[in-house]
């Protein structure tokens, strides 16, 4: 029982980190990028490859992941999508969609499409037995590391200077340049960050999400869910969104398995109608 | 206007009969497999097996020359199998329509075969049902609960006394259910749990989560030809195995194909199933050489050898019916043959056009570095039990 | 974002030039129909692909309703497709074939659908209206699969037997009958959405469209226009799901699925929004595409499709309607 909803927690929290990317992406540049788990998978990938045939350590992995995911976000940003701030959201979701299916095809084409299989090091394989419960190693390591990632964008939000230019570009853009805030270069680093973090979710979610080509739209679903029941304008509103959605989930498919993603679904759509605008956001007026 | 189309459809039958009488004509077969989606290992597999029939056996049979005629069913959409088994038969003027690589869309495309007089073979596709759907179906992969009957038995006799089943939500999955719960409970076993997951995006882990909770002895899993990694890494993650639960199933969870990726979680897993590349004859040495020539050696899995041997039925439909292209004369050709195949003896029934053939029960072991699935014991013949 | 809908880019409208233009435009349209009775006779293979695409149309067209025309973006509108889909094949199954009356029950049905979750659908902002299409479609993709008894679950629906229709043309194995059937359908309900978007509903339509806040002032009630838009949109998916499960004579999951919904958006918002032709011009060209890529090289298909999906916004808006006006240089 408690192992079911640490899973559900661990999920929840992947869900985040995948999904928090989009939540800013959206709120602070209003573009529709239906392409964030492209980043994901992408890192994914990169650290599947890296484990498998090259022998990198985990964690190394890991950040190489992040890391990759990050700087194909900068390529893309700087040449693509900046092309398309401001129009009309439908091309956007054309224009990212078209993206996923050459993501997908070209990893397709490269790594064939078979699931992709990682061996966890030794030390996060397994289950630790704790007062009689057994939780599994990587799903502790989810938890630790993820919750990390939260509390950092958390801070890094509210107690830094570029979080405080942030949430003023992403309140209001025009007063925000009318105040010398260089909004454009901040849509670059967030879009970076934001897709770092993706690359970082997919890397991390190999073992317990799975990977294949066709991972940016078997996923966009939660992602989308997480971002809109969350609200598109603060890091705790997605967090708790992911977590709530992650338990709900797992603990469905455990209590009631007949049920199966229903469960998740009218979550979902229940608590869109209780609260529209997200979990915790403010009405912003625009 | 009622005539005119009586009379369109008229001529046209005699159109694709026409052939027939031509000779030295090439004998098109419409190959349909999933070579895009979640699915594409079986096609990828099929593809190859056929590709090694016709370098083993060469192209001409009954005076005809095969060609295969390959299109991609491109995942789960029955529709577009359906409309491609419609161009195959009405554009490229195909004498075979085979693969098949889910229940549903071999579904879909029957009433084609029933309507265009084609032989249809399906060569991975494993609900029991299938072939009644057109008089037209012949199967050479197998079905459900031929594979499961044989490891239920096996599990009574060996002092397992409960059992938990997990099978993937679909036809196949629900006859295996079906047929390990007769089997088991007949024997005196029980069932304590019955669980399904969904056909897509399945997440084991909370379904495994339950079984552990449960603690039956045994766990009888199916899940379609390459998803037992992702179960099998969930099942060692999960500690099942240290609760003291075996691992039992068909021999889909331990798919040829990925087996040896698997790792030390398998070892020891004992499954029944009609194929195995251990298998140990002179037709399955020789059909692995030459798969392996094709396939980057590669190893050949059950879904290939049911595309090798639903190649090798419809050649020998040709040359029994000596190069004659009518539908029903190949039907009555490919019915009741039987061959040694590289999985054992087996036979096309006369009657209920279904394959007959030996089911062996496997244990996964390590040889020469390399997980395989060696056979121990087996039961001869298996009929499917019908519907 | 603002209020009922996303940005909304062009307003297209119908040409009111006197004279030259509007022959030239008459002439046009007249020779867009023609052709596809033409494609009968040119391409006697392939119909089975025809009738696809002409069912993928209506589709678009309904979704031009909804998204082009009254702005509400959707992401489960395969939920009345599926719905049409199914309660067509099930009457056919249950021993009732006539193909008419399965189309006007499936529109019914979808049409009761739409009523019902409107209300859920319109309420909250812009996304959250749209992630309510994407749950409630999702949510009836799960229930249609555990409903096994009724829907054959992952296995599709089977025996559905058609009668001829009108009692004189048998659904044959080219595919005939099919074509003509999903065509002259098309057609029909095709003229009956020009009639209504160009009298004053459409017209109420394309003001809430445009500002939502002001359409009031223009005596125009937003939140009942939406649900009827919303509900016409629906009656026309499922007339479209319909035609599918009554020409292929099977039903599966797919009908009801994500993919479905977002392919029939790529096709809308490839061909351009609101203009009708636009839904049906993206639902040819995309189908062609995955059809003529996916023959040549059945795992690439999704990387060309996915270059042209990339390269159309960025050469220019209104998809491609829009870039046929700026060719032939309509107003």
């Amino acid at each position: 029982m408690v192992t079911v909803l640490i899973d559900g927690v661990a999920s929840g929290m992947l869900l985040f980190v995948l999904a928090c990317g989009l939540s800013v992406t959206l709120g602070l540049m209003n573009f529709v990028n239906l392409a964030h788990g492209a980043f994901g998978m992408a890192g994914g990938y990169v650290c599947a490859v890296l484990l498998n045939r090259y022998g990198v350590p985990f964690v190394p992995a890991l950040l190489a992941a992040a890391v990759f995911a990050a700087a194909v976000g900068v390529a893309l940003e700087r040449t693509l999508y900046v092309r398309l701030y401001g129009r009309d959201h439908l091309d956007q979701v054309l224009f990212s969609i078209g993206l996923v299916f050459v993501a997908s095809a070209t990893v397709d084409w490269l790594m064939g499409a078979r699931q992709q299989l990682i061996q966890l090091p030794a030390w996060l394989s397994g289950r630790v037995e704790w007062a009689g419960i057994g939780i599994g190693r990587y799903r502790l390591f989810l938890i630790l590391v993820c919750g990390a990632i939260a509390a950092a964008l958390h801070l890094g939000l509210v107690r830094t200077r570029f979080g405080a230019r942030l949430r003023a570009a992403v309140d209001d853009g025009v007063v925000a340049r009318g105040l010398g805030i260089p909004v454009n270069r901040i849509f670059a680093v967030t879009f970076a960050l934001g897709s770092g973090l993706a690359g970082l979710g997919g890397a991390l979610g190999v073992e317990v999400l799975g990977l294949d080509p066709a991972f940016p739209l078997k996923w966009l679903v939660h992602v989308l869910i997480v971002v809109a029941v969350g609200g598109a304008n603060t890091i705790l509103g997605p967090f708790l969104a992911a977590l709530l959605l992650g338990v709900v989930d797992v603990a469905g498919k455990y209590w009631v398995p007949q049920l199966g993603a229903f469960a998740i679904y009218t979550a979902m759509v229940l608590l869109l109608l209780a609260r529209p605008q997200g979990l915790l956001a403010k009405a912003a007026a625009r | 206007m009622m005539v005119t189309r009586r009379a369109l459809l008229a001529a046209s039958g005699a159109a694709l009969a026409a052939p027939a009488l031509a000779q030295g004509e090439a004998a098109k077969v419409g190959l349909i497999l999933p070579m895009s989606g979640p699915f594409a290992s079986t096609g990828r597999q099929i593809e190859a097996a056929v590709r090694t029939f016709l370098r083993m056996s060469g192209e001409s049979h009954g005076g005809k020359k095969l060609e295969i005629v390959l299109r991609d069913d491109t995942g789960v959409a029955p529709d577009v199998t359906r409309r491609l088994a419609q161009e195959l038969v009405v554009r490229e003027r195909v004498r075979f329509l085979a693969g098949f690589g889910l229940t549903p869309l071999a579904f879909a495309a029957a009433p084609v075969a029933t309507e265009a007089k084609v032989p249809m073979v399906v060569m991975a596709a494993a609900t029991s049902v299938i072939v009644q759907r057109s008089p037209f179906i012949l199967r050479t992969s197998f079905t459900l609960p031929q594979a499961t009957m044989p490891i239920a038995e096996w599990a009574a006799k060996n002092g397992v006394k409960s059992a938990a089943t997990l099978v993937t939500d679909y036809a196949p999955g629900l006859d295996a259910e079906r047929a390990f719960k007769e089997r088991f409970t007949a024997q005196g076993g029980q069932v304590p749990l019955e669980l399904r997951t969904p056909l897509r995006n399945p997440d084991y882990a909370p379904f495994l989560q339950r079984v552990r909770d449960a603690r039956p002895e045994a766990l009888f899993i199916f899940v379609p030809s390459g998803e037992g990694a992702a179960l099998m890494k969930q099942f060692a993650e999960r500690g099942l195995r240290e609760a003291g639960i075996r691992l039992i199933g068909t021999g889909d969870v331990v798919d040829d194909d990925i087996l040896n990726d698997m790792g030390d979680a398998a070892l020891g897993v004992v499954t029944s199933h009609h194929y195995s590349a251990a298998h140990d004859s002179a037709e399955n040495r020789a059909f692995r050489e030459a798969y392996g020539q094709v396939a980057s050696n590669a190893r050949p899995n059950f879904m290939a050898v049911g595309g090798f041997d639903g190649m090798r039925l419809i050649a020998e439909g040709l040359k029994k019916a000596e190069g004659n292209l009518d539908g029903e004369r190949l039907l009555a050709a490919m019915k009741g043959q039987s061959w040694m195949s590289p999985r054992g003896q087996i036979t096309i029934d006369a009657n209920t056009r279904d394959i007959v053939q030996d089911i062996h029960i496997r244990r996964v072991e390590r040889r020469d570095g390399q997980l395989w699935n060696v056979e121990f014991d087996r039961v001869p013949q298996v009929r499917d039990p019908g519907t | 974002m603002s209020g009922a809908g996303l940005h909304a880019d062009r307003i297209a409208q119908p040409a009111k030039l006197p004279g030259r233009g509007a022959l030239l435009r008459i002439g046009l349209e007249a020779l867009a129909w023609l052709a596809w009775v033409a494609a009968y006779f040119a391409f006697p293979d392939y119909l089975p692909l025809l009738s696809g695409i002409a069912i993928a149309a209506l589709f678009a067209l309904s979704l031009d309703i909804l998204v082009g025309f009254a702005g509400v973006v959707t992401l489960g509108h395969a939920a009345f497709f599926g719905l049409g889909a199914y309660s067509a094949g099930i009457l056919a199954q249950q021993g009732w074939g006539e193909p008419l009356s399965g189309l006007v029950l499936a529109a019914l049905l979808a049409a009761l659908l739409g009523v019902v979750t409107a209300p859920l659908v319109l309420r909250g902002g812009d996304l959250a209206g749209l992630m309510v299409t994407l749950g409630l479609g999702l949510m009836l993709y799960e229930a249609a699969n555990k409903a096994h008894a009724i829907t054959g679950g992952a296995d599709g629906l089977q025996g559905v037997e058609m009668w001829p229709v009108l009692g004189l043309w048998r659904f044959d194995l080219f595919g005939r009958t099919a074509y003509l059937y999903s065509l002259a359908v098309l057609f029909l309900l095709f003229l009956l959405a020009r009639l209504i978007m160009s009298a004053p509903f459409g017209l109420g339509l394309r003001a809430i469209k445009g500002n939502a806040r002001r359409a009031p002032a223009l005596g125009v009630p937003v939140k009942r226009r939406l649900i009827a838009a919303y509900v016409l949109a629906a009656a026309y998916a499922g007339v479209a799901g319909a035609l599918l499960a009554q020409t292929t004579q099977f039903v599966s999951l797919d009908a009801l699925g994500f993919q479905r919904s977002a392919e029939g958006l790529l096709m809308l918002v490839l061909g351009g929004l609101g203009s009708l032709y636009g839904a049906i011009l993206g639902a040819v060209a995309f189908t062609l595409a995955h059809h003529l890529l996916s023959e040549m090289s059945p795992q690439f298909w999704q990387f060309w499709i996915g270059v042209a999906l990339v390269a159309l916004p960025l050469i220019g808006r209104g998809g491609l309607m829009g870039l046929l006006r700026r060719a032939v240089r309509l107003p």
